[in-house]
């Protein structure tokens, strides 16, 4: 067993209201920040704690904090809680069942950063959270945790949870400033950069729900034993979102470096894949990381058993690797259809897309097009080069990175999976099916 | 059509979200203000309900229709009265998503964007709910119905047909007998 850290209390009855999570140390993180230490100690511990962005980017949260614009008096926090890439609902499991985690995390990072109002950016179809948070948050002021002259300290915070109204692309944090600002989610020109033009121009920092949730863990414990945990590239650990075709599908809290193997078939975890299957492949975090097949998932095309680590993962790159993403760990069975699958995560893509860019809005679209007629059994010779033509031309040409999450699927799944998109265009027959996970490869003798 | 106008308790709902930005950025309270008249009238947003909306915050009207149309929450036709939201992304596929719509097409006898000739239900399909390990999903009004087969399928359409619509979401989400 890791260690835990978000999940620690978790099986506590009681933990999502007030009482029982005080009494299990909550809120002690508050205390000791805004009684003892100045914001820039905060930042420094979390500098030192190595925290990489449990958004997906991985960027790190200490320096990020560090880059605040703090010549200007008026500063932001905004957590991210548009949890919508696809395989990903760890963020909603903090807020569902341990929401003053996230609350006292804000709390302790809006003081580090100096920001005396703080939203929390969550998905308009969360509305069922919307109580449990707010809940959390009126205790939190009922108890003298927000407000003004916090704890007597002269600190002052309001903290207001801020509803979405459905769109994928909001999570992109310029795209989020702008919804919160009341309009579309078009993503904006960087730089300049939040933390120097953020929400209504000031500076501004955006962080996922579970890179805030840490924070009081940080403060209570110091940088250094945070930096201890996991491996010296990915410290602590992270919360993984399992599905697709396992026997557990869950949320479940890794110390990062964790086998691979171990996660998938323990019974700790994944409890191995469902139905008595064989493992085909598996995105491991979130749709828009690339797909590997199973044994590039265990193993590096070198031979060494993988980790549950942001190194071990991208080892060999986009030709053999893949990446830690959101945590979202998508597993396919051998029924499953990776074309299928393509097709459903382009039209995702394409449906997502807010239209600003022609590489995204448009390569999407033809993507999407060209996978349905794949999958449909109308494909042409040169469509899947034709694909890999498309994708290549989103690539690097687009303003925010979804052009980017919606190539790298699909240039990997052509390069792992070739064959089967070959089958799909010259022997529609022999692979026809109606759903995801229909799929039987035909015997390689009659292919 | 009566008078456009929030109810009282509604207004200083509105009023209190206007408050949680600075002075001038009442904008900011666009998107959760659309959410409060969607529920109040009908559960879509028609042009005069959206230009009430505008006069609210002193924006233009323009303003309010860019943003109603741009997000996929907002109904701008009318929808029957429970609106199925169905996910059909790729991790709920993987484990039946796509049999269950089939299932439910099959047994309202309606396709994707359709409602029921009694107006109760309308399905739509909409992307990743954050609910992957649990589908196939829905969501319905406040509540999540996970893990659905096509007897939870049939046992939730009984629910609402035989529930009293003014209690339908007032139980406790999490707690629906059975039905999670
Ligand atoms: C298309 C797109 C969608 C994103 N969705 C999310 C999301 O739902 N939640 C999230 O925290 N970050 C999301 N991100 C990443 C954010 O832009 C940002 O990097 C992150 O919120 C920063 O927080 P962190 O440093 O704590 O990870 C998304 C990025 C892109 C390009
Ligand atoms: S890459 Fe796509 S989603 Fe991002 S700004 Fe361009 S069009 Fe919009
Ligand atoms: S894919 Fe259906 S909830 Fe994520």
């Amino acid at each position: 067993m890791g260690a835990k850290i978000l999940l620690e209390h978790i099986d506590k009855p009681g933990i999502r209201g007030y009482d029982v999570y005080r009494q299990n140390g909550g809120y002690r993180a508050v205390e000791k920040a805004v009684k003892t230490m100045t914001p820039d100690e905060i930042v420094n511990e979390v500098k030192t704690s190595v925290l990489r962005g449990r958004g997906g980017a991985g960027f790190p949260t200490g320096l990020k904090w560090s880059f605040i614009d703090k010549s200007n008096p008026t500063r932001y926090l905004v957590c991210n809680a548009d949890e919508s890439e696809p395989g990903t609902f760890k963020d909603r499991y903090i807020i569902q069942y341990i929401p003053h985690l996230l609350v006292e995390g804000m709390i302790v990072s809006s003081f580090a950063l100096g920001a005396n109002t703080a939203y929390i950016y969550m998905r308009g179809e969360f509305r069922w959270l919307f109580p449990i948070l707010q809940k959390a948050i009126d205790e939190a002021y009922a108890n003298g945790f927000l407000g003004k002259n916090i704890l007597g300290t002269g600190y002052n915070l309001d903290l207001y949870v801020q509803s979405g109204g459905g769109a994928y692309i909001c999570g992109e944090e310029t795209a989020l400033l702008e919804s919160l600002e009341g309009k579309r989610g078009n993503p904006r020109i960087k730089p300049p950069f939040p933390a120097i033009k953020g929400l209504y121009g000031c500076p501004t920092v955006v962080n996922n729900v579970e890179s805030i949730a840490v924070t009081p863990w940080i403060v209570n414990n110091g940088g250094a034993e945070y930096a201890k945990l996991g491996t010296e590239k990915s410290p602590g650990t992270k919360l993984i979102s399992a599905c697709g075709n396992i026997n557990k599908p869950g949320v479940y809290e890794i110390e990062l470096g964790l086998p691979v193997e171990e996660f998938l078939y323990s019974d700790e975890y994944c409890g191995g894949i469902a139905g008595g299957k064989q493992l085909k492949a598996c995105v491991p975090g979130g749709s828009s990381v690339p797909i590997l097949p199973g044994e590039l998932l265990l193993k590096t095309a070198a031979g060494t058993p993988r980790n549950m680590s942001y190194e071990s993962l991208s080892d060999g790159g986009f030709a053999t690797g893949s990446m830690l993403g959101s945590g979202g760990f998508i597993v396919f069975d051998e029924n499953a259809c990776i074309v299928r699958n393509l097709w459903n995560f382009a039209s995702f893509y394409h449906h997502e897309s807010c239209g600003q860019c022609s590489p995204c809005r448009e390569g999407t679209g033809w993507m999407e097009k060209v996978l349905h007629r794949i999958e449909h059994g109308h494909g042409n010779q040169g469509d899947i080069d034709l694909l890999v033509d498309i994708a290549k031309k989103i690539e690097g040409n687009t303003i925010c990175p979804l052009g980017d999450a919606a190539a790298w699927p699909v240039a990997s799944a052509i390069r792992h999976f070739r064959d089967e998109f070959e089958l799909h265009v010259k022997h529609p027959e022999l692979v026809r099916h109606h759903y995801m996970n229909d799929y039987v490869a035909p015997a390689l003798h009659t292919a | 059509m009566s008078e456009i106008k929030f109810k009282p308790e509604t207004m200083a709902q509105v009023e209190a979200i206007i408050k949680r930005y600075p002075e001038g950025r009442q904008k900011s309270a666009l998107l959760p203000i659309l959410h409060l008249a969607q529920e109040e009238f009908d559960n879509w947003l028609d042009v005069p309900v959206m230009d009430y909306v505008a006069s609210i915050l002193s924006i233009e009207p323009i303003e309010v229709y860019e943003v109603a149309s741009f997000y996929t929450m907002y109904n701008l036709k009318p929808v029957g009265k429970y609106v199925l939201e169905f996910c059909k992304t790729g991790p709920c596929c993987l484990v039946g998503a796509e049999k269950i719509q089939d299932y439910i097409q099959a047994k309202l006898g309606i396709k994707v964007g359709e409602t029921t000739a009694d107006g109760m239900f309308t399905l739509k399909t909409v992307e990743c709910m954050a609910a992957c390990g649990y589908g196939p999903m829905m969501q319905v009004g406040d509540h999540y119905y996970e893990r659905l087969t096509e007897e939870k399928v049939d046992r939730i359409f009984d629910y609402f047909r035989n529930t009293d619509p003014s209690k339908v979401y007032k139980t406790d989400p999490l707690t629906v007998a059975g039905l999670n």
